[in-house]
């Protein structure tokens, strides 16, 4: 097991007074809170701030860390000392999610039973738990089953509190939107005794298709279509989730020219449009050919495209 | 017992379900004073009222944990709350446009 700074993960001095502390959670909670931040691993970043702020919050915490820290540097293993702790109460720690290392400071112990302090509960109930997953986009467009990988806190013999790993294997719903979750019921924490075991709740988010973007409920094709066919009007062939249709592409369109086919979006109730959004694709002139045709063109037709610039 | 043959299925909570106070309370381990505080605040919207009691739509539980998230996490009060997931939402419904006309 490594040795955390937990200084260097908050980037204060050891002398940092509590406020000081306070101020610089706050800073890096903000900057690494995974429902606002958009930086790289906000989430695992977001873990480690939070934990280092459970302990240097705490006067008794901090002093018994400070003890093993004038031994011990950052990514050094790390055996917590046997006599560790000793003359220090600790009590009612947050998340479920700390490292090995804090685990094995601060134990599971006193935070099994935490969670459900802060409020209403359903006595005989198990908990919920709640899980996001990435989700390819055809599930929700044509539904069926995928497997999920979850971890899920449980308590063990000894009373710790530990993460497993669980696969479930879940029919999708079809036409469910990101942001929405599937409840199945039952599959949550189990109940004390005899009561009934609580819900899992999961909540979808979706890949990046290849050829389709996702708006809500709707989705976005780019559609090349050629010149001539942009200016005289063609009959072209498009992929959609529900099989390739043919597709009637107006005179006189241009790039950014944005087709809707209704209802073929995510089928969700009421169901989502495609929108099919053209682009111009230029043929190459890399032959005799191919230059003639362009300067033909471009002698039948007068044309500035830049006229709008005033140049 | 973990990956049964047949797959499990549920529905989709957010379209199934109305919530009054006490279920966002009960689902999410929360006083109901807190729901009702969120409300007031601004933070939850309530879809319908009948017969004396506040109606909420499944999407009030996303909601709920973000603000109960959020509240924790970055020691917001629930004006700093209000303000945080008006802004989350803009930006998500920015991000949204954006993608799809990349």
């Amino acid at each position: 097991m490594e040795f955390k700074d937990y200084y260097k993960v908050m980037g204060v001095a050891r002398d940092a007074t509590e406020a000081q502390i306070k101020q610089a959670y706050r800073k890096l909670a903000r900057k690494y809170h995974p429902d606002v931040s958009k930086e790289k691993n906000a989430e695992a970043h977001f873990k480690e701030v939070g934990e280092a702020y459970e302990v240097l919050k705490s006067p008794e915490k901090r002093a018994a860390y400070d003890q093993l820290g004038r031994d011990h540097t950052a990514g050094q293993d790390f055996r917590p000392p046997p006599d560790f702790g000793s003359g220090f109460e600790f009590s009612g720690a947050g998340d479920s999610s700390y490292s090995d290392f804090f685990d094995s400071l601060f134990g599971g112990q006193a935070r099994a039973g935490s969670r459900s302090a802060r409020g209403a509960s359903r006595p005989g109930r198990g908990e919920d738990h709640h899980a996001k997953v990435l989700l390819d986009l055809d599930a929700t467009l044509h539904g069926g089953a995928r497997p999920f990988t979850l971890r899920v806190p449980e308590i063990d013999a000894e009373g710790r509190l530990v993460s497993k790993e669980r696969t479930l294997n879940v029919q999708v719903p079809k036409g469910i939107l990101a942001g929405q979750n599937i409840r199945l019921a039952g599959q949550g924490a189990r109940a004390p005794g005899e009561g009934t075991p609580g819900d899992l709740f999961i909540e979808v988010e979706f890949q990046p298709h290849p050829l389709y973007r996702v708006d809500g409920r709707d989705l976005y094709l780019d559609l090349p279509v050629a010149p001539w066919e942009a200016a005289l009007g063609a009959t072209v062939k498009a992929p959609t989730p529900t099989g390739t249709v043919d597709l009637k592409i107006p005179a006189a369109a241009h790039a950014g020219t944005k087709l809707r086919l209704k209802g073929r979006g995510i089928p969700a109730s009421p169901a989502g449009d495609f929108y099919v959004v053209l682009q111009i694709a230029l043929p190459a002139a890399n032959d005799d050919k191919g230059r003639a045709a362009y300067l033909a063109l471009a002698q039948a037709l007068p044309f500035n495209p830049r006229a709008a610039l005033g140049v | 017992m973990s990956s049964e043959d047949r797959p499990l299925t549920g529905a989709i909570f957010e379209e199934s379900a109305v919530l009054t106070v006490r279920d966002l309370s009960l689902l999410c381990a929360v006083e109901e004073r807190h729901i009702v505080e969120y409300v007031e605040e601004g933070v939850l919207h309530v879809a319908e009222v009948s017969a004396s009691e506040w109606h909420f739509t499944g999407a009030a539980l996303r909601r709920t944990r973000l603000a109960l998230r959020l509240e924790r996490d970055l020691e917001l009060n629930l004006a700093g709350v209000a303000l945080a997931l008006q802004l989350i939402e803009e930006l998500e419904h920015l991000r949204g446009k954006l993608e799809a006309r990349r």
